[in-house]
């Protein structure tokens, strides 16, 4: 490995989780103001321009909380679980295409941190490794509520798991491909020259199983059971305090972004540009006479701006959707996963594959 | 289960060993902190997985003697008390109370004090109910309810504050009159308030009564059926959630009630979803009370002219002596009501709110004693919940809405 070949990895790794970590406050900052300005409130305005610096403030409370630990908890694995919450969907951002490739001399650096050929594998892997935080906190913590919301998110997550694998299975067979990269170029081409080749066009089904999963996979609202705030206290992070609780917070975050990020990379053309934007980009590089490679470099900058404000788009309709409905009982979250979801993305699989075979 | 396993439970032992935990015997104690029992609730439940299988509930976490002290305390003293009762509707505890007083005492208010009283405890019906839904709708989780139906709370404690001075705890009437008329503006306000708080109930309406999570997680939980209401002696929107019609309002007025038009909501299956139906119908029908009260409300005083009640005006006290002295009677020995035994109730927010007052004469009640129908809601609940599972046990209980310090009082 080259200097630099690692330099660039690096530049990357840094960028990436830079960007991911950074965002989160404003996100923070967002679900408070957002579901502030759904309920008619004012929301937090008082910590920096329109309360914009709240969340650090509230990180610095965390900070210089009490660093607690239940007696009777087994402390290993209890300090483990919000290391493993945070690292997990991390470790999956790694795969997540967030531009085509740059331009740097004769170099080409391909925007995704891991080229991993069996992309989607890998994050199936890391996006299952989320279960084990719930559980391990739970019962780590040793603690009756906590531990009956270790027991419903690992079934949930599990059940809702299938689903996703199978809606999954079903872009799979369209793309061809296990590469996340391969599958974003694929949704590149356009269909009667117009209507961007995303997934969500050619498999709207798969889209919309999918993107309930997301809703459960991450613990949010109507699928926030694990941590049922009024029925089982806080659940799983019942007994965590502090900064061991501010990992929770912040990998419930971190979770919304790879989830926003995988179902933009599947279903709603990744980093492609969004309609009218190669426009632009094309009226940039005419203007200012732009070679082939600072071409590519801007073409880059713009698709990582597109796919970002996908990802934002999906973030602020799961918060929006957070604020506006009731939360499932557990039995119903199984029956929807199990009774509705499941045939349904099975069916969907099989429809796909008729078409899949017949197109060809 | 019952009182004897609660007393047995040892917390020490708890959680030492969760190999247990898959033994369909676990005991789980909810309350008397937990998020969602409203005050200081306690319920000890044996669960096999997320199923309750059997329940016991324990009061007393807030008994603060009440009734006791109603039989050493002046009459006018314990209206403060009466506050502390039902806290999410004092207005109606202060007028059932001194209905009561005024009954043993023979006593007719006037005309403007009675259509006022109408006014405050249909006012103090919709506060109620809207806490009752709205932290009901919060337990399950759509907190946007909450906040949405809290803004009108807010309004109509405003304006109690501007007739009384305070918001919560009112202490707003006493034997014979109110502690002030109202001020200027407050028709005005009241009107405004009528107008526009029914598109608070259209918005709720559109958030949760059609909503398919919402229906999923309230129909057939918490279910009362009409034998059982009637054997536990429910009273209020859970009885007639139930499907049982009974109103005092309207089957044994008071007041003027009898001169004012409304429905009375009826459910069917006595479940959640009926309850939630039947308190927001209930809403808007207040609301229906509320603007016949401001059409008919009349002039005049707002005090009856009996002496022996009637607490004097500041501006006499200041200038002349005989009321001076009249007003430090009142004050310092109390009104002096005739022997007897009186019960009075009124149809409070959550059911039949009586009081029971046995006086032999003097200032002290002999005996005080209050029909709170928080207490009968409680007992049926552990009987509600078996067979359901924690979730439906949260939610069952805020549909009842029971209010702690009216419990144990």
């Amino acid at each position: 490995m080259d200097i630099f070949t690692l330099a660039q990895l690096l530049a990357k790794i840094v960028f990436v989780f830079a960007v991911c970590l950074g965002v989160i406050p404003f996100l923070v900052w967002f679900e408070r103001r957002g579901s502030a300005w759904i309920q008619g409130r004012v929301g937090p305005n008082r910590v920096g321009p329109f309360g914009l610096i709240q969340p650090f403030a509230d990180v610095a409370k965390f900070f210089f909380k009490e660093f607690w630990t239940p007696a009777e908890a087994n402390k290993w694995y209890y300090h483990l679980a919000p290391i493993f919450a945070l690292v997990a969907p991390m470790a999956a951002l790694t795969v997540i295409p967030f531009g085509s490739y740059l331009m740097i001399g004769d170099q080409i650096v391909n925007l995704q941190i891991a080229n991993v050929n069996s992309g989607v594998l890998f994050i199936l892997a890391f996006a299952g490794l989320e279960v084990y935080p719930i559980i391990v906190a739970g019962w780590a913590s040793n603690n009756k509520y906590s531990i009956l919301g270790a027991l419903r998110g690992s079934s949930q997550i599990i059940s809702y798991e299938i689903s996703m694998g199978l809606a999954l299975l079903s872009m799979l067979l369209v793309y061809g491909t296990f590469d996340l990269h391969s599958m974003v170029a694929w949704q590149g081409q356009k269909f009667f020259g117009f209507v961007p080749a995303w997934g969500v066009f050619i498999n709207p089904i798969g889209a919309l199983i999918f993107w309930i999963s997301t809703f459960a996979e991450t613990n949010r609202l109507p699928f926030d059971l694990p941590e049922g705030d009024s029925e089982i206290v806080a659940g799983y992070h019942l007994e965590y305090g502090a900064m061991k609780f501010a990992l929770f917070f912040m990998a419930e975050y971190v979770a919304m972004i790879m989830a926003s990020a995988l179902l933009v990379t599947l279903f709603f053309g990744g980093y492609q540009l969004l309609p009218g934007v190669q426009a632009a980009v094309d009226a940039i590089v005419s203007m200012n006479g732009l070679s082939d490679a600072a071409a590519q470099n801007l073409k880059a900058v713009f698709q990582f701006g597109c796919l970002f404000l996908k990802v934002a788009f999906f973030m602020v309709v799961m918060i929006w959707v957070r604020w506006t409905f009731p939360r499932f009982r557990f039995d119903q979250v199984i029956n929807l996963g199990w009774k509705m979801l499941f045939p349904l993305a099975l069916a969907n699989v099989v429809f796909m594959s008729v078409v899949v075979y017949l197109m060809s | 289960m019952g009182k004897d396993d609660i007393n047995q439970w040892d917390p020490s032992l708890d959680g030492k060993n969760l190999t247990d935990f898959y033994n369909p015997n676990v005991l789980i104690n909810i309350g008397p902190a937990h998020p969602a029992m409203h005050g200081t609730l306690r319920v000890m439940c044996r669960i096999n997985g997320e199923t309750i299988e059997d329940a016991a509930c324990e009061i007393g976490y807030l008994h603060r003697a009440m009734e006791k002290l109603g039989e050493n305390k002046t009459y006018h003293q314990w209206i403060v008390y009466t506050d502390r009762m039902n806290y999410c509707s004092a207005l109606n505890n202060n007028i059932a109370y001194c209905m009561t007083v005024e009954n043993l005492m023979s006593i007719s208010v006037t005309e403007r004090c009675m259509w006022l009283r109408m006014m405050l405890m249909e006012l103090s019906r919709i506060i109620d109910h809207i806490i009752c839904v709205a932290i009901n709708a919060l337990d399950m989780g759509a907190m946007t309810v909450f906040w949405l139906m809290y803004h009108w709370r807010e309004e109509a404690y405003t304006m109690i504050e501007s007739l009384c001075g305070m918001r919560l705890i009112t202490t707003a009437t006493r034997v014979g009159g109110m502690v002030h008329d109202i001020p200027d503006d407050f028709i005005p306000r009241m009107k405004k308030f009528v107008k526009e708080f029914p598109s608070c109930l259209r918005e709720v309406h559109g958030l949760l009564t059609g909503n398919r999570i919402w229906i999923d997680r309230t129909k057939g939980v918490g279910k009362l059926s009409k034998e059982d209401a009637l054997k536990y002696s429910i009273t209020g929107p859970c009885l007639r959630a139930s499907g049982i019609d009974l109103d005092l309002r309207r089957d044994r007025p008071y007041y003027a009630y009898n001169e004012v038009k409304f429905d009375v909501a009826i459910g069917t299956y006595g479940d959640v979803f009926d309850r939630y139906l039947v308190r927001m119908e209930e809403m808007k029908q207040s609301v229906r009370i509320i603007e016949q009260c401001i059409e008919r409300l009349p002039g005049g005083p707002i005090w009856v002219d009996d002496p022996r009640v009637r607490i004097p005006d500041k501006i006499d006290v200041y200038t002349k002596m005989e009321v001076l002295i009249h007003h430090f009677k009142i004050f310092m020995e109390g009104i002096d009501v005739p022997p007897g035994e009186v019960y009075s109730a009124v149809e409070g927010p959550n059911g039949e709110l009586g009081f029971y007052i046995v006086s032999r004469g003097g200032p002290k009640a002999w005996r005080m004693r209050v029909k709170a129908p928080s207490f009968m809601l409680f007992q049926s609940f552990e009987h509600s919940v078996v067979g359901d599972k924690i979730p439906d046990a949260i939610s069952a209980l805020g549909s009842v809405n029971i209010i702690a310090g009216e419990l144990d009082r």
